[in-house]
């Protein structure tokens, strides 16, 4: 099972800020995980958008990124500052 | 010095317990960021503020870094809340304590440029009638640009 962490206003469109998750085999990189995700949530691309990072383990990773052995996945809107 | 909680921060304190340990400082600045009571959606019931550790920390321990390496620093502090808080409240208070004002003055503003752009925050504004995410403002990064060509200069 791995941990993902919706931040922000992807909290919004997804209903939860956290959920544990079995990734399908298939999903190989934070790219196709993204994918996934958008159809499982029918986000209508929302989560496709390029300005979302996404974390793997606390670190800041392009979609090629394999997601390995990942505990902790993090998708981030732009971070609106304090 | 660094504290990101969802406790009050009270600056009045925090400068007293920052001013005890700068001892022999020659200028001490010290800011204070508030919650607005009027937002540009309405009037602001309250605010919530969600951050990701330790990325958030580890983002603003390396801007505290960045700053001692361009100003002669003798002490930094910066204490951000989180959670959810209510018009009037401190978010966010920044001290900076130089053996002259300038690099005092210049490091609170870096900083305070830092955390109002980079910093690991996600910010949401609940009004009387909606409720929204708050991403930053075009004049957010401008004013963190300033030293990205102050260092060109």
């Amino acid at each position: 099972m791995t941990k993902i962490l919706y931040f922000g206003r992807l909290s919004d469109l997804t209903g939860t800020s956290e959920e544990l998750l079995d990734i399908p085999a298939n999903i190989e990189t934070a790219g196709q995980l993204r994918s996934w995700l958008d159809r499982r949530f029918d986000a209508d691309g929302a989560l496709l958008e390029q300005t979302i990072r996404i974390a793997i383990d606390s670190e800041i990773i392009f979609d090629t990124a394999l997601l390995g052995s990942a505990e902790e996945i993090a998708l981030m809107p732009p971070v609106g500052g304090g | 010095m660094l504290r990101v909680s969802p406790e009050c921060i009270d600056a009045s304190a925090e400068l007293r317990a920052f001013e005890a340990e700068a001892v022999g400082a020659g200028g001490i600045v010290t800011f204070s960021g508030h919650v607005r009571e009027v937002a540009s959606l309405g009037d602001v019931k309250s605010l919530f503020l969600q951050a990701y550790s330790p990325m958030t920390e580890n983002g603003i321990k390396t801007a505290i870094a960045d700053a001692n390496s361009r100003w002669s620093l003798q002490k930094t502090m910066v204490i951000h809340r989180v959670g959810s808080m209510h018009p009037g409240e401190t978010i966010v208070f920044v001290a900076t304590a130089a053996k002259h004002r300038r690099a005092a003055f210049e490091a609170a503003d870096f900083l305070m440029d830092y955390l109002k752009t980079e910093a690991v925050f996600w910010k949401k504004e609940d009004t009387e009638t909606s409720s929204h995410w708050i991403e930053p403002r075009d004049s957010d990064y401008s004013d963190a640009a300033r030293w990205t060509t102050k260092e060109t200069v």
